[in-house]
């Protein structure tokens, strides 16, 4: 299974802590869906102290933490919110997100690279939401980056892997580094299919979390990133355009 | 002394950072920023505030 900066994952799914109805269902769909990851965030700490209390609930859950930089949209937002991660999570791990279009949540790149770079050299593992455009895989690695996460699609669009040739020549380009699909699940087909192209593990949330039963949908995704890495390893047959008979042809009774 | 509690203007007897989270019942896992400036836990009671300072108090919370 995937090795991400110092840490060697049990499995290739990494799911998010949102939108679930209660905290009981948050807890039996990361149960069912066997996730070694659960991302989180930051936010103004109520009156009642609520997050204290999920943050119980997370340490329960007994899998690797990965905060997030949500909602930023410049540099120093990012950066100061990473910082802030890292000292109330006790992880170096942040996935960075510096977000540059309001209707796509596409992430701008070239902060991204700066805020990359910026975290990277002050002792963080950046894990990077990106596109999938190469030349700014390339740069995140010069920044100091050691994974890269490509959007399948826009977050919470649930579309699918919206261009799987382009993720297709980043699996290729960037054959050592690990990567992540992140956002844009919709179903577990679109899981299975980023891990048959060779990816080493899949990050989503709402298509779990907003499913009509999110403890089965949960399952369900577990499974077919089992299913989608295992056909990667076995090696997939290559597409034709026309038939090939698989029973065979000689020894057929001549029969009219 | 009044500051920016979280969005909300707050007046506070606190004088440092550190205080400011006693006198307002934060406990637990929390990071601080006074003035858009991240300020480690350690930093905290060497900290002073000052009149119309803008502090944000964040905790954990459900992300994906």
């Amino acid at each position: 299974m995937p090795g991400f900066y110092d840490t060697d994952l049990p499995g290739p799914l990494m799911l998010g802590t949102a939108q679930y109805p209660s905290p009981a269902i948050l807890q039996a769909a990361f149960e069912a869906s066997g996730a070694s990851v659960a991302t989180v965030s930051l936010r103004r700490e109520g009156a009642g102290g609520a997050g204290q209390s999920f943050w119980s609930l997370v340490r329960e859950l007994g899998v690797r933490v990965l905060p997030n930089t949500a909602g930023c949209h410049t540099v120093k937002e990012a950066v100061t919110t990473a910082h802030m991660a890292r000292e109330v999570f006790d992880t170096a791990w942040i996935k960075l997100e510096v977000i540059g279009h309001n209707d796509s949540l596409q992430p701008d790149v070239f902060a991204l690279v700066e805020a990359a770079r910026i975290l990277s050299e002050d002792g963080f593992m950046v894990f990077p939401y990106t596109t999938e455009d190469l030349i700014v895989g390339e740069r995140l690695l010069a920044a100091g980056c050691q994974v890269l996460m490509p959007w399948g699609a826009p977050i919470g669009s649930g579309r699918g892997l919206a261009n799987p040739y382009a993720l297709r020549a980043m699996r290729a380009e960037f054959a050592d580094v690990p990567l992540v699909i992140d956002a844009g699940i919709g179903l577990p087909s679109h899981a299975a299919h980023a891990m048959e192209l060779g990816y080493d593990a899949v990050l989503l949330n709402t298509a779990v979390a907003r499913a009509g039963d999110p403890v089965a949908m949960a399952r369900a995704m577990g499974q077919a990133v089992i299913a989608g890495h295992a056909a990667y390893a076995a090696g997939a047959i290559e597409p034709r355009d026309m038939a090939e008979p698989s029973t065979p042809v000689i020894g057929k009774a001549f029969l009219r | 002394m009044t500051i920016i509690l979280n969005g909300a203007p707050c007046d506070v007897a606190a004088r440092d950072l550190s205080a400011l989270l006693t006198e307002r019942g934060f406990t637990g896992r929390v990071a601080t920023a006074v003035n858009e400036v991240f300020i480690p836990a350690a930093a905290r009671a060497e900290h002073v505030l000052s009149d119309g300072d803008r502090v944000e108090v964040l905790a954990p919370m459900q992300g994906g």
